[in-house]
């Protein structure tokens, strides 16, 4: 895509509906292949959404999957094999190793101010409350942090993790500590919008899925899709922070008990 | 505690579940005197909304008495009469401050599931499938009623439940539709669809200073109820041509305002049903959205279109280029039941109107898998059924 035709491209057309959403050095699959991603994601997702059978079902998975890389042009499958079809090169941008590393860029406008938002997660021993797959963030001192996640089958992955660069009521920027298992950073940053607009919340992570049964672990953590895991986390920050609980069902009845 | 229970395509069965407790700070337990069948339950019954499970409890139109509240609710207290709003919402979100309630960004748990097919998520809503939230409907004995400090409102005594049972959904539903509608003093306003959101689409039109009120529906009885109760001109789809009758009636012009309170009602119009047809090239089973259809094209130019009808997926044959060459405006979505609940009380307790008028089966919960059928069918004059989930009597 050159800059002259971002008028008309499908790529302008993206950035006008999702605007904000994609990073254009992260894109990674094609323009009409984007399109066709989200329509054919769509319809999977519907139609697997409505039909909870064994077959179907996870067409609701590869429908929202498909609809996710084409909303946001990257594809962290493509990132894995170094597939660029939307220009040419690899992807100079990541933080971590080149073309392993996963990255998860997701945003959410919450309606309290940014010094009690920012407080929250500064206070990281907080996070396992609003991050399903985390079991326990333990602060060790005013920069360090050990990090304990859920895996599937009772598999715990843990790693320690430094506070690199903060600013009060703005940005929070972390990286593993060197040797860990799951080499990952991030960014968090708070924006007062103003105006009773709230306060947005920009988080950026990169990880690099280490390879082996932690490997497959971590990876089962964040999912088939870790932008919709990071999502969940941001929503359930919302909800503590706005609603000051989680909504649930988990325990209500159903006639499902007595069968 | 016994509870209807949603097992399939029009398999319903009255179960006996575990009582509802309560789960978060915010939550309360309802003992429910009165719940009433609606619209939007056929929608569920006939499996046209997608992701139910087997089990679920249905119902979203309810009231009773609080018996437990949890550690964060303040303003409710054990032996309130409350009557509920069918979309839960938080109170403290973008939305809910600016009085959009169903739009709530915090009742929904399965939010992810609207996101993908939507974009975004609304409000939970009970009895309603999980992608709504999956929360446990009302046509039960007890109900656990989240963010109970904001949605629930007290009854003051002297009122009857068939009084102010149907501020839970209906009746608000029909005020937001003729508020929608954005028509002025004098002008005429068609509803298409005559059920209980119809009769009070006519009722509220009428409120707001409508000159002519149209009801437009194919069963008899419940045109009827519309131009003796509602006072309006009526017109039988099933024999007439509506567009061509509503241009004679309009002097050439055309209602002002139209609203489509029948909604998606058949099968054609899910999200499968759409991926059938676009994949398979099958014939087309799209009869419903003649609702919608018509009241686009017999709209006059700038009017508004306002959609209380529940619409869940594709739409199929949908005129824009008469919504366009038009210049209509539209007006749709879930109703912001917490809006309605003071003004309608309001409205109820001066006499302006006594909403029970719609009410032509009162039943009790056990009899409610029968009830559906009857109400679906429009057997026995049925227009809307109350459930007495503590006894006929009660
Ligand atoms: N927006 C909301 O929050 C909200 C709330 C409650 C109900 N609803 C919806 O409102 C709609 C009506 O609810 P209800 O309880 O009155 O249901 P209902 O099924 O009793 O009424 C629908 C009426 O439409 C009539 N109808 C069907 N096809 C028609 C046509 N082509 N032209 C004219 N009339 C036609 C039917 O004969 C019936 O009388 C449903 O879709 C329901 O889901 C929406
Ligand atoms: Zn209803
Ligand atoms: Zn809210």
């Amino acid at each position: 895509m050159t800059q002259n035709n971002q008028g008309q491209s499908p790529t302008a057309m993206f950035e006008k509906i999702w605007p904000g959403k994609i990073d254009q050095n992260k894109i990674n699959v094609g323009d009409y292949e984007r399109i066709g991603s989200v329509i054919t994601g769509s319809v999977f997702t519907l139609y697997g959404l409505t039909r909870k059978s064994w077959l179907t079902r996870p067409l609701a998975l590869i429908g929202g999957y498909l609809v996710q890389r084409g909303m946001s042009g990257t594809c962290a499958l493509y990132q894995a094999f170094n597939i660029n079809t939307a220009r040419q090169g690899g992807n100079t941008n990541a933080t971590l190793h080149a073309n392993r590393a996963i990255k998860v860029k997701r945003a959410v406008t919450i309606n309290k101010p940014v010094a009690e938002l920012y407080s929250y997660w500064r206070n990281l021993e907080n996070l396992p409350q609003i991050m399903e797959h985390l079991e326990s963030v333990t602060v060790k001192d005013d920069k360090t942090s050990h990090w304990v996640a859920k895996g599937p089958a009772g598999i715990t992955v843990d790693w320690d993790a430094e506070i690199f660069r903060e600013k009060e009521n703005e940005i929070i920027a972390w990286k593993s500590v060197e040797g860990g298992s799951v080499p990952n950073a991030g960014t968090v940053q708070f924006t007062d919008l103003g105006q009773d607009r709230g306060t947005e919340i920009l988080v950026e992570l990169d990880y690099d899925p280490p390879v082996g049964v932690i490997g497959a672990a971590f990876a089962k953590l964040f999912g088939e899709e870790p932008n919709q895991q990071i999502q969940e986390d941001l929503r359930h920050f919302k909800q503590k922070m706005e609603a000051g609980e989680l909504p649930t069902t988990k325990g209500q009845p159903s006639g499902r008990q007595n069968q | 505690m016994r509870a209807l229970c949603w097992y399939g395509k029009e398999d319903v069965r009255v179960e006996t579940v575990p009582d509802p407790r309560i789960i978060n700070p915010h939550d309360a337990i309802v003992k429910i005197t009165s719940t009433a069948i609606c619209g939007s339950d056929l929608h569920l019954y006939d499996g046209v909304i997608p992701t139910l499970e087997k089990g679920d409890i249905l119902g979203h139109e309810f009231m009773g008495e609080v018996v437990e509240v949890g550690s964060e609710v303040k303003n409710l207290k054990a032996g309130d009469r409350v009557v509920v709003p069918f979309t839960i919402a938080c109170g403290n979100c973008y939305f809910c401050m600016k009085g959009l309630w169903a739009s709530c960004d915090n009742s929904n748990p399965n939010a992810w599931m609207l996101e993908k097919a939507y974009g975004y998520s609304g409000a939970g809503l009970f009895g309603y499938s999980h992608m709504m939230g999956g929360y446990a409907g009302g046509q039960a004995e007890y109900a656990r009623v989240p963010f109970a400090d904001v949605g629930p409102m007290k009854i003051p005594d002297g009122l009857s439940d068939e009084q102010v049972l149907f501020l839970t959904d209906i009746f608000p539903t029909g005020y937001m539709a003729a508020e929608n509608a954005q028509f002025a003093e004098g002008d005429t306003v068609a509803v298409w669809g005559a059920g209980p959101v119809g009769q009070f689409a006519i009722q509220s039109a009428w409120m707001l200073g409508a000159g002519r009120v149209i009801s437009i529906d194919i069963v008899p009885e419940r045109l009827e109820l519309a131009a003796t109760k509602g006072k309006a001109e009526t017109i039988n789809s099933t024999n007439e041509n509506v567009v061509e009758k509503l241009r004679a009636m309009t002097g050439g012009r055309g209602p002002d305002a139209c609203i489509d309170a029948v909604g998606m009602e058949s099968s054609g119009h899910t999200p499968d049903a759409i991926y059938d047809k676009v994949k398979m090239a099958m014939k087309l089973e799209t009869d419903r959205p003649t609702a919608l259809r018509e009241a686009i094209t017999a709209c006059r130019k700038g009017g508004t279109v306002s959609i209380p009808g529940v619409y869940g997926g594709v739409l199929d044959k949908f005129p824009m280029g008469a919504a366009f060459g038009k210049g209509l405006t539209f007006k749709m979505g879930q109703t912001n039941v917490h809006n309605y609940l003071k003004p309608l009380l309001k409205r109820i307790q001066k006499g302006e109107i006594d909403p029970s008028f719609i009410i032509t089966h009162r039943l009790s919960l056990e009899e409610a898998p029968g009830a559906y059928h009857m109400f679906r069918e429009k057997q026995d004059g049925c227009i809307k059924v109350v459930l007495k989930p503590q006894g006929v009597a009660a």
